[in-house]
């Protein structure tokens, strides 16, 4: 993929990371669009919560690059969601002041505040009390507040590490329809790890293909299916075409 | 109330038992009153002898030693917890200073603090202060990580993790250590009071008994100074319920 260096959120150049010795990226490459969101899929343990967390700034590299429009991730706002939401949000502090938490650490005004909490209520059709505590809430719900507070601070790049892997089948269908139309109502750029296949192309503009260590790009989709992507769009003949690749390339990385 | 009727039929019953044991003279009168006249005796106690005056001066050296335990070994235990290496460095001394019997050091802070009230709260607050630093630290130390990191990401800065997330975090196993501690500081007290030039306290009171064969106002004694004792595990577990509302949810 070629792209102008204006279109271009993410750059990521000559990217290395070992762990006692062993290498998981000697050499690694990516360019990601403004406002894409790149979906990345791979086997267990290839590096893909080491990948987002280098770029997120949670993890040294070992060396390399990752600018985002030439400044360092400690220049720019990033949100991040964890796998674990139990584990990433505040139990001590309401749903609602875990989402002011950020906003506060940027300094943002008081009615600012609100009003950004606010709108991300709308905007994601909150229906459950936010003045309750994470732990009073379902886990689809405490994932739908780690989600808003990782937007609220209008974060340029988007990172999610397996969002919804620890949700039933039901809430994950709905949180993803939600979040597919808000991040392109937004437009931030949005790094997606998935361990789910279907998952990672409804929800993508773009689908990178891991291999195992050390991790090379087996294949890099672009997903150009007309957004919103309902459930139906998954019967769609185009999204069984793409699956099917998919599905051949990554037995072939795995296996190889 | 029914939560209740356990324990008031085990009372009911441990009463019973002795009653049986003076009936079938297991032990010899004066060592072993019966029940009602340890009730009198202790009542008597209470109301024309010094024993509410003894408990309140046992209440009020232990909690002066806790305060000054809490009040070293939360910021310290704290401080420690979140430079882990300076930790491990000192978790040794903290471990064998923590598994010395107290008493082993009535001596020692006899010659620092004197044979005064000095000794006495200085032994209690610096044995609970070790049970509640190794707490705090453990805590710490021990804080989810997801947490720290998420925090990072939302932009705080090392100090503001420190107040807003590992404090927190370690909040669970602070008030474990403060509840360790309390008992800790009483049961030295209590001791102290025995041993340590002292004219009044429950431990004073009940070796006094002890020695004037004044076997029933000993047991009552020995049934306030446990009261005590469970009445502050009580409170505690309370407060732990109150104010760590989040914990194994
Ligand atoms: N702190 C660490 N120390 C040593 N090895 C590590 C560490 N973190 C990750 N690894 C190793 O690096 C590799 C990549 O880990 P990573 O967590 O990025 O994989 P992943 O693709 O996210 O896997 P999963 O699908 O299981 O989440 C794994 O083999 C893992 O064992
Ligand atoms: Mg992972």
């Amino acid at each position: 993929m070629s792209l102008t260096p204006r279109e271009t959120a993410i750059t990521i150049r000559g990217l290395r990371k070992a762990f006692g010795g062993q290498p998981v990226y000697s050499g690694f490459d990516l360019d990601v669009r403004r406002g894409d969101i790149l979906a990345i899929f791979g086997p267990n343990g290839c590096g893909k919560s080491t990948l987002i967390n280098m770029a997120a700034g949670l993890l040294p590299k070992d060396g390399g690059d990752i600018l985002y429009d030439g400044r360092e991730v400690s220049e720019i706002r990033v949100g991040y969601v964890f796998q674990n939401y139990r584990e990433a949000l505040f139990p001590w502090r309401r749903a609602a002041d875990n989402i002011r938490y950020p906003m506060r650490r940027m300094g943002l005004a008081p009615a600012q505040v609100e009003s950004r909490l606010q709108s991300l209520a709308e905007r994601f059709r909150v229906r459950f009390d936010l003045n309750r505590y994470p732990y009073e809430l379902s886990g689809g719900q405490q994932q739908l507040v780690s989600i808003m507070r990782a937007l609220a601070v209008e974060p340029e790049v988007l990172f999610l590490d397996e969002p919804f892997s620890a949700l039933d089948f039901e809430t994950t269908l709905s949180l993803r329809d939600l979040l597919q139309r808000v991040l392109k109502d937004l437009g931030v750029t949005t790094i997606l790890v998935s361990h789910d296949l279907e998952e990672s192309i409804v929800l993508a503009d773009r689908l990178l293909m891991l291999t195992r260590r050390p991790t090379t790009v087996a294949d890099d989709v672009p997903i150009t299916l007309p957004w919103p992507r309902q459930a139906e769009s998954l019967a769609a003949p185009d999204f069984m075409a793409l699956k099917a690749r998919c599905l051949d390339v990554f037995q072939r990385a795995v296996a190889a | 109330m029914r939560a209740l009727t356990a324990p008031v039929l085990g009372a009911i019953g441990f009463v019973l038992l002795w009653q049986v044991a003076v009936w079938l003279r297991v032990a010899d009168p004066i060592l072993l009153p019966p029940p009602a006249e340890a009730f009198s005796e202790t009542w008597r106690g209470f109301a024309s002898g010094t024993l509410a005056h003894d408990t309140w001066r046992t209440v009020q050296r232990t909690g002066l030693a806790f305060l000054i335990a809490t009040a070293i070994g939360v910021p310290l235990g704290v401080a420690l917890g979140a430079q882990e290496k300076l930790y491990r460095g000192v978790e040794f001394i903290v471990d064998f200073f923590r598994s010395t019997p107290a008493s082993a050091l009535f001596p020692l802070f006899l010659i620092l603090f004197g044979p005064g009230e000095g000794t006495k709260i200085a032994v209690a607050a610096f044995g609970a202060a070790l049970v509640i630093l190794f707490n705090a630290a453990y805590g710490v130390i021990n804080a989810r990580r997801t947490r720290v990191l998420a925090a990072r990401i939302m932009g705080a800065s090392g100090p503001r993790i420190l107040v807003d997330v590992l404090i927190w975090e370690a909040l669970p196993q602070i008030l474990v250590g403060m509840r360790s501690g309390i008992s800790l500081a009483l049961v030295i007290v209590v001791v102290a009071e025995m041993f340590i030039g002292s004219t009044d306290g429950l431990g004073h009171r009940v070796i006094n008994a002890q020695m004037l064969f004044e076997s029933g106002l000993m047991y009552g004694v020995i049934f306030v100074a446990g009261a005590l004792g469970y009445l502050l595990n009580l409170a505690f577990l309370l407060i732990e319920k109150r104010f760590v509302h989040w914990s194994g949810r």
